[in-house]
């Protein structure tokens, strides 16, 4: 109550603020044997416009159900979140979400997809074929527009996922380990597509990982969190400039840094898993 | 091409089993165990049929049916459709009628006839009663099983695009739960047809295969008993095959659900 009080004093027009705040934010769900397990607590922070933040964490640290908190597609038991000091009360186009899963609609094109995300947003229809075709031309995916999304590789369905996303101009690109389930290879190219679309571009952009080299690779700021339930345990910048290699040598401090926590938080996890 | 080549494979097992069936028919009947008036031979079956499809008789019989077979099957497919979408959407209408409908589907729907003979009367009211009763709890189950199958995470993606409320079932729910309904609606028509042969058979009077095969039994016709038969069986796989095996492997090819 309090805290809501207090952000009524702060003028929504106020241009230094923040893109996206985590006020104190808490979630819990129900398991399946129906016991109640916390994902995440008192969550809280900032993230600049414009910025690119990975929150990194161990497994079951409630990093995915952060992201979900931010699209608005759960509601958290405590806290609040705000967008342009606006809080946030369900999805919405303005903030775009990149699951593990390509999640394409199997029964569109790829072409089809895209211009579905724009018909949501409104966008007339005579304009929709040559927005979508830019975005897929962005990705590499002109000559596949026609294709069924079945026909397309894990690769190529994951930068059509993208594509939508960000055809309907979201402010903000939210993203639940997308390239978590392609092989290495095709997973670096994405890495290197997505930093070159995102710097095009200047969204902000909260990526959700459990790999250190992709956080630091992509991130200018990484948030780490905790073993379950989790939070925000450390704030790392990566003032590395851009656009980056995977091999520079000025990533790998950073990377031994962030790894070193990470591996601490990971520990507590394991040493609790069999403590029980 | 390719689509004429997957049919041709559908097509030639099924003519070889039916080859298979008429080849020990035929050496049956030439033992002369049966009396021939009750196991006539395939070529005079063959006669018959061809007969009784020149002069009319088996297909006024055919369309008389399948008139009384859409009319049914389509009052099915809409209360059926409507019963399952609310089905889905009201978690009390689940728990108290959702539950009967899976009685009434135990219940075999020549079952209800007697009641729909005295509620309509003995007459091809009666007989279209049944064939809703029979098909609409398989398309009821096929919509509600349609809609549960639908993968949380294609709502999603739909919500974070935007689609809420009516858009997200109009362009996200109701596409992704298709191929589950269309395997129902395959069930539901088998059903249906099932019904209303059985209902013609019991109900008589009106024209119908199912009244052509009790008046032929009557006046000892066995030829056009089995020919009778063969109709139904040919009319049951012809719209299979057309209609619902073609839709059900399009739209899984289309999305990718079959490799072929």
């Amino acid at each position: 109550m309090r805290q809501a009080a207090a952000l009524r004093l702060v003028p929504l027009r106020e241009q230094a603020g923040p893109k996206l705040s985590v006020r104190g934010v808490a979630k819990s769900y129900r398991s399946a044997r129906g016991a109640v397990i916390s994902a995440c607590t008192e969550v809280t922070f900032d993230v600049e416009p414009g910025e690119f933040v990975c929150l990194l964490g161990p497994s079951g640290c409630g990093k995915s159900t952060c992201l979900g908190l931010i699209a608005g597609l759960d509601r958290p038991d405590r806290g609040g979140l705000f967008m342009d000091g606006r809080p946030i009360t369900g999805p919405g186009p303005d903030r775009a979400m990149l699951f593990q899963e390509p999640a394409l609609f199997p029964w569109m094109t790829v072409l089809g997809n895209i211009e579905f995300a724009l018909r949501m947003v409104n966008v007339p229809k005579e304009e929709r074929r040559d927005r979508a075709m830019h975005w897929l031309g962005k990705v590499h995916l002109s000559r596949f527009a026609g294709a069924q999304p079945h026909e397309l590789s894990g690769g190529m369905k994951q930068r059509a996922a993208l594509a939508r996303a960000l055809a309907c101009d979201p402010q903000i690109l939210l993203a639940d380990e997308p390239f978590a389930a392609l092989d290495a290879q095709t997973r670096e190219i994405l890495q290197h597509e997505l930093q070159r679309v995102w710097a095009e571009t200047g969204r902000t952009c909260v990526f959700v990982t459990h790999n250190v080299r992709e956080a630091a690779f992509l991130a200018d700021r990484v948030l780490l969190m905790s073993a379950p339930p989790g939070t925000v345990v450390e704030d790392r910048q990566v003032s590395v400039s851009r656009p980056r290699e995977f091999d520079d040598p000025r990533l790998a401090p950073v990377i031994a840094d962030i790894h070193g926590h990470l591996v601490k938080e990971v520990q507590a996890v394991v040493a609790r898993e069999i403590g029980e | 091409m390719s689509r004429v080549r997957s049919a041709s494979r559908q097509i030639w097992p099924r003519l070889a089993a039916i080859a298979g069936v008429v080849v020990v028919w035929e050496i049956v009947y030439r033992t002369g165990f049966f009396d021939p008036l009750v196991l006539p031979s395939p070529a005079s079956v063959w006669s018959t049929l061809v007969h009784n499809i020149a002069n009319g008789n088996l297909p006024r019989a055919t369309s008389a049916s399948l008139v009384r077979l859409l009319i049914g099957f389509a009052i099915s497919v809409g209360a059926g459709t409507a019963f399952g979408l609310l089905e889905v959407g009201s978690s009390l209408f689940e728990r108290s009628f959702g539950s009967l409908v899976i009685g009434l589907q135990s219940l075999p729907s020549i079952a209800w006839l007697p009641l729909a003979i005295l509620w309509f009367g003995l007459n091809e009211r009666a007989v279209i009663f049944v064939v809703i009763i029979g098909s609409f709890p398989a398309v009821a189950l096929a919509t509600v099983n349609g809609l549960r199958q639908v993968p949380p995470l294609l709502q999603r993606a739909g919500r974070t695009l935007g689609a809420d409320g009516w858009r997200l079932y109009r362009h996200v729910v109701l596409p992704a739960a298709i191929p589950g309904y269309v395997g129902g609606l395959q069930q539901g028509w088998a059903f249906a047809w099932r019904s209303l042969m059985a209902g013609e058979l019991i109900v008589g009077g009106a024209l119908g295969l199912g009244n052509l095969l009790n008046n032929s039994r009557q006046n000892l016709e066995t030829p056009l008993v089995i020919a009778t038969m063969v109709v139904i069986v040919v009319i049951g796989i012809a719209v299979d095959l057309a209609v619902f095996s073609t839709l059900d492997h399009r739209i899984r090819a289309r999305r990718g659900l079959i490799t072929s």
